[in-house]
């Protein structure tokens, strides 16, 4: 008996802890929104350098190591779809191949994956190490609120960059693939060219970005949750990174499947 | 006598089931420096905590001139805030700015102040607290007394009537701890600021104390001035004050049950 109570107990118990996650998520998002999209009307809006530093950070300084994943990712597809269209004779197809599976899917995914790893695990680091330093509690006793603060510009910064290195990692991923038809497969440049553009439409660039923005809004929500409540010194601070990377990771992919299957049977 | 600028009224507070501070009355004098003195874990740096706002009571009232803070909107909150300066425990110096920034924060984010006035009150506040010439340094260059002074001059940016500090001397060698002490009293006599210290160092208490609440397990057990602390007849205020260490307790058969369980 006292098995059972203790094991639906805990189960309960996790149950609602979970709850109270997604209630305080709810809650941050509303706040961020407020700011966001209300307060600047009544002249109380974020600061625009703030944004402006979070956007060099996040998107410029990711620039390199996106193109760099990009373009490699773009010679991975290229080789091995052509391993598959070489037995038909189609290796055209390989322009294809190459555009819409990173137009539609593997630029936005990837290019979350890189920025989670490298400035959603930032976002929660930094402000949870404010946390546990009492800055943000210096912010607040300032009449300063951290969510304006801290939250928003990390927000915007996110949602304006991530989109575009999306699209920046379409090119270069495109790129690959035309390097490796020109290098190894007999397909000349303008054939190339012309079957990429017509392989396209404009739906698999919007689903893409689309993808994009829901993957920045939830990599700017877990970092700044986990790292608002860090606990307990460094470890927390430790602990609140991991976790930041690890659901925004899943939450992504999750989103992923989503909007995937989401397009795929409207468009 | 004077109204009170600040008013605890039958404050409760509780971290989940355990009640930290236990029906709290004081009242702060405009002008005067109050010293909440007390063991560590005694609740005074959660009294601290309620008074700034950075904490919501489970019952009772924070009067900041006559206004409830638990029941303000935040547009109200924030124009208190900005009469109310707060010096942290480690400072709280944001880690990322100047030190020159840190200071200028407060000003940057609630005037319209030209960026050549607000240089001008970086230094002049920097100078206050004897820190001139460190304004372009990050507070990871700066010792823990620097860094004590610089929160300080953040705390009084926007020239604040009530200035809150936690532990202003803790951590810091006796005579940097001197300085600050002497640094409060300056302040206090040059601004006439409402001045809230929460400590257990003793020697700050006397310099810097007008009058002194001092607290035992969630609740004050005695308030006043230096002199009729010192006359309290109460065995805590005592023990306290002449700091004598907790009696040990000699129940051997009690002590044998703790370890064995």
């Amino acid at each position: 008996m006292e098995t059972t109570s203790n094991f639906f107990g805990s189960i309960g118990r996790k149950a609602l802890t979970y709850l109270d996650h997604l209630a305080n998520i709810r809650r941050l998002a509303v706040n961020t929104m407020y700011w966001v999209i209300v307060a600047p009307f009544k002249k109380q809006g974020a600061k625009w350098h703030y944004t402006v530093d979070q956007m060099v950070r996040i998107g410029v300084e990711s620039v390199p190591i996106v193109c760099l994943i990009a373009f490699f990712v773009g010679l991975i597809i290229a080789m091995q779809s052509a391993y598959q269209l070489q037995q038909f004779g189609a290796t055209i197809f390989v322009a294809n191949l190459v555009a819409v599976s990173l137009i539609r899917e593997l630029s936005p995914l990837l290019t979350a994956i890189i920025v989670t790893g490298r400035n959603g695990s930032a976002i929660a680091a930094e402000i949870g190490t404010m946390k546990v330093s009492e800055e943000i509690d210096a912010l607040q006793t300032m009449g300063l609120n951290p969510i304006k603060f801290l939250v928003v510009p990390r927000t915007l910064a996110m949602l304006i960059m991530l989109p575009c290195l999306t699209i920046m990692a379409d090119f270069i991923g495109i790129l690959g693939g035309y390097a490796i038809c020109m290098l190894s497969l007999d397909v000349t440049s303008v054939r190339y060219i012309d079957q990429t553009i017509s392989a396209l439409a404009f739906k698999d660039l919007f689903s893409g970005l689309v993808k994009s923005v829901f993957f920045a809004l939830i990599i700017a929500k877990i970092g700044s949750y986990q790292g608002l409540n860090v606990e307990g010194g460094a470890e927390g601070v430790g602990k609140a990174t991991t976790k930041s990377v690890v659901i925004s990771i899943f939450l992504i992919i999750a989103a992923d499947l989503f909007f995937t299957a989401l397009f795929y049977s409207t468009f | 006598m004077k109204e009170p600028i600040i008013q605890v009224k039958n404050l409760v507070a509780a971290y989940d089931d355990r009640i930290v501070l236990d029906k709290i009355n004081l009242d702060i004098y405009s002008g005067e420096s109050m010293i909440i003195l007390g063991r560590s874990g005694c609740g005074k740096s959660t009294l601290l905590r309620h008074m700034i706002g950075l904490a919501k009571p489970v019952d009772g009232q924070i009067l900041v001139r006559g206004r409830d803070i638990t029941m303000m909107s935040e547009d109200e909150r924030i124009e208190i805030l900005k009469n109310i300066g707060m010096l942290f425990q480690s400072a709280a110096l944001f880690n990322s700015m100047t030190i020159g920034d840190n200071v200028a924060f407060p000003l940057r984010a609630h005037t319209d102040l030209k960026e050549n006035i607000i240089q001008i009150m970086i230094k002049m506040k920097l100078q206050l607290v004897g820190l001139s010439g460190f304004d372009k340094f990050k507070p990871a260059q700066l010792s823990g007394g620097m860094k004590k002074r610089a929160g300080l001059a953040r705390a009084i940016a926007m020239d604040p009537e009530i200035l809150f500090c936690d532990e202003p001397s803790a951590g810091l060698d006796p005579i940097v701890a001197a300085g600050i002490d002497n640094l409060i009293l300056k302040l206090k006599k040059a601004f006439e600021m409402t001045i809230v210290i929460v400590t257990h160092e003793l020697e700050s208490v006397f310099i810097i104390a007008d009058r002194i609440a001092m607290m035992h397990e969630g609740k004050i057990i005695a308030i006043g001035t230096k002199e009729e602390l010192q006359k309290s007849q109460d065995p805590l205020v005592q023990q306290f004050l002449n700091r004598q260490a907790d009696k040990e307790e000699i129940d051997r058969e009690k002590h044998l049950n703790s370890i064995l369980g």
